[in-house]
């Protein structure tokens, strides 16, 4: 035991150590906020906060599970990537084996079970921020951002949705994505679109209209795959980091978690 | 057992059971002794002895237990528990200040702590707790893998993935392009226009009903009245051919419903005035037409003279009021939809077929 203790001693007083954590493990109020100022992931939060943020009867912390989720999800999503084709020739049966052949054969079942849970815990994460009135000013422009990264969600799972490329997955996103024909004014079946010609001519038809766009191609297809994928890989990702920095930056600069003023 | 089931079957067509759950709704939140916490495990004993008992039933247990559809489970307890919680602190909170007292909030906000320890290290026991649930959750369900996409195989039910499911559970009573584009773009604006509308400087920051009933009653509304009930529906109850199913029932692919669904201008020009249908489009959707003029146009303006709307008209001004006046609205105008279906098997207020455009 003593030699273990005099191991961990070494190891945090060497160099190496030292080099990486500035300030160790804090023991006086001095080190407490050092410690939040030195670290790149921690000074994302205030070196204080209320008491009453602190609550998780308040806060239901579903905000950061939220975020977790995300985390869970990029890790999980990038080890699938090293296996999943996306194409139709292939992606099925790369489904199959990441199920039967590869080690640690549950990266799917994660990111599956997280993307549900995080589409579940951004609503409650609304929900919380309702009840306590949190959008009301200064927040008006966070909740903003809020709204639109859970649209981002929603868009991030239907996405993946297609990817196993089984039944599941095709009906489901041409159940969803038939709703594009219907679009006022840029979709084939929508109202509205038959007053847009140019010298007789139909602008809008099935083949160039919302639907269209959005699974490349008249049907759901090999074009359908890539341009989900990519979306779903690289896309949105990008968008929703972007604006988790933003709404993270804000909750800083309106005062950090809301209570009574 | 059987009669029980087939009552509840029974109830569960949404004629019986929407018509329910609003009247539930205004009553449990009138009801000041559900939200204790007797009131609490009352519910949650109640909610779960159905779907214990309920999971001895086969149909039942088939959908429920569906991989996919485990996480609408696990969203009906999150959805009830956070409803109780967040009631359960607001009455505390508004109690407290009707005695004069300060809110829950109030007395600890004042208080500073350090984020190190016990901000950081709650996230952690957080996140440990999550990635321990994860895990479990991936190693005892399996995520759903069926036979390989088929384009000319249609499976029925072909449903949206879940979260969408209360936009294709729309679909039987609006047209694509409202219950598909037109509707869910305007949940998106109306939640953005949300913090722009209201103007009640209380209840920031801190639980409370009693002085933002009206906001918190139409947001609960709309969050679990009309979104979350219409996904249970559309993911529990819905079968082959989109027919309802009660939950206890075997989903019968030869299951025949009769179609007697007509539109507002057959009512007026065949029923009532015994003439056929006019020719051109614009006469024979007069009646619609003016409906939904009157219904977006003539009573909002109508309402801000109203005694009970006008002081919202006063407090928020004529912008404000309006936006909030024709969101609300246009919510109201599904489970208005949906009672007109029910009772006059109403199919469209307005049937425009040579341009597509039908509400």
């Amino acid at each position: 035991m003593q030699q273990l203790k005099d191991l961990q001693k070494a190891i945090v007083k060497s160099q190496i150590w030292k080099s990486i954590f500035r300030v160790g493990i804090p023991t006086d109020n001095r080190k407490r906020a050092l410690a939040m100022l030195g670290n790149v992931v921690l000074h994302l939060h205030p070196i204080k906060v209320k008491k009453s943020g602190l609550r998780m009867s308040y806060t239901w912390c579903m905000g950061g599970t939220a975020f977790f989720l995300f985390l869970v999800e990029t890790i999980t999503g990038l080890l699938l990537m090293f296996y999943y084709r996306p194409t139709v020739e292939y992606a099925y049966f790369d489904m199959v084996d990441l199920r039967e052949v590869a080690a640690f054969g549950i990266m799917r079942e994660l990111h599956r079970w997280a993307a549900h849970a995080m589409v579940i815990a951004v609503w409650l994460h609304m929900f919380r921020v309702f009840m306590t009135g949190s959008y009301k000013p200064p927040r008006e422009f966070n909740w903003n951002v809020g709204v639109i990264l859970l649209v981002l969600t929603l868009l991030l799972s239907f996405t993946g949705y297609l990817l196993p490329w089984d039944q599941l997955a095709v009906w489901a996103i041409t159940v969803g994505s038939n709703m594009a024909r219907a679009t006022p004014l840029i979709g084939a079946e929508g109202p509205g679109a038959a007053f847009l010609t140019l010298g007789g001519q139909k602008l809008i038809h099935i083949g160039s209209d919302a639907r269209f766009g959005l699974i490349a191609g008249r049907t759901i297809g090999g074009g359908t795959l890539i341009r989900f994928y990519v979306l779903h890989c690289l896309g949105i990702p990008f968008v929703a980091a972007c604006l988790m920095a933003v709404h993270f930056w804000r909750v800083r600069r309106d005062g950090g978690i809301s209570g009574p003023v | 057992m059987e009669a029980i089931k087939s009552f509840i079957n029974t109830i569960s067509y949404p004629q019986f059971s929407f018509t329910l759950s609003v009247v539930l709704f205004v009553a449990a939140l009138k009801t000041k002794k559900l939200w204790t916490r007797t009131g609490g495990w009352i519910m949650l004993v109640l909610v779960t002895l159905f779907f214990a008992v309920g999971s001895l039933d086969e149909n039942f247990r088939s959908v429920v237990a569906k991989p996919d559809n485990v996480p609408i489970v696990m969203m009906i307890y999150l959805a009830g528990f956070f409803w109780w919680l967040s009631m359960y602190k607001a009455i505390k909170n508004d109690e407290a200040t009707e005695s004069g007292a300060p809110t829950f909030e109030k007395s600890e906000s004042e208080d500073k702590v350090f984020t190190w320890p016990d901000l950081v290290f709650s996230e952690l026991i957080c996140m440990v707790v999550l990635t321990a649930g994860l895990v479990v959750w991936s190693i005892l369900l399996k995520a759903p893998l069926e036979e390989p996409a088929n384009l000319s195989v249609a499976p029925n039910p072909s449903k949206a993935p879940w979260y969408f499911l209360g936009l294709q559970e729309m679909l039987v009573y609006f047209d694509p392009w409202m219950a598909g584009v037109v509707l869910p773009g305007l949940i998106v604006v109306g939640l953005m226009a949300i913090p722009y509308i209201d103007t009640n400087p209380k209840g920031n920051g801190y639980y409370t009903f009693k002085e933002r009933k009206t906001e918190i009653v139409l947001f609960l509304f709309g969050y679990l009245v009309l979104w979350v009930q219409m996904i249970v529906i559309g993911t529990f109850l819905r079968g082959p051919n989109w027919n309802l199913f009660g939950p206890f029932e075997f989903w019968d692919i030869n299951k025949v419903v009769p179609l007697v669904n007509v539109d507002l201008s057959e009512i007026i020009w065949i029923k009532m005035l015994g003439v056929g249908l006019p020719s051109h489009w614009l006469l024979r959707e007069s009646f619609g037409i003016l409906l939904l003029i009157g219904y977006f146009i003539v009573l909002p303006v109508a309402m801000a003279k109203m005694k009970y709307f006008k002081r919202f008209y006063d407090q928020m001004g004529s912008a404000r009021y309006y936006t909030g006046v024709l969101l609300f609205l246009t919510m109201m105008l599904l489970p208005i939809k949906m009672f007109a279906r029910w009772m006059f098997n109403l199919k469209y207020i307005v049937h425009i077929q040579e341009f597509f455009l039908n509400i």
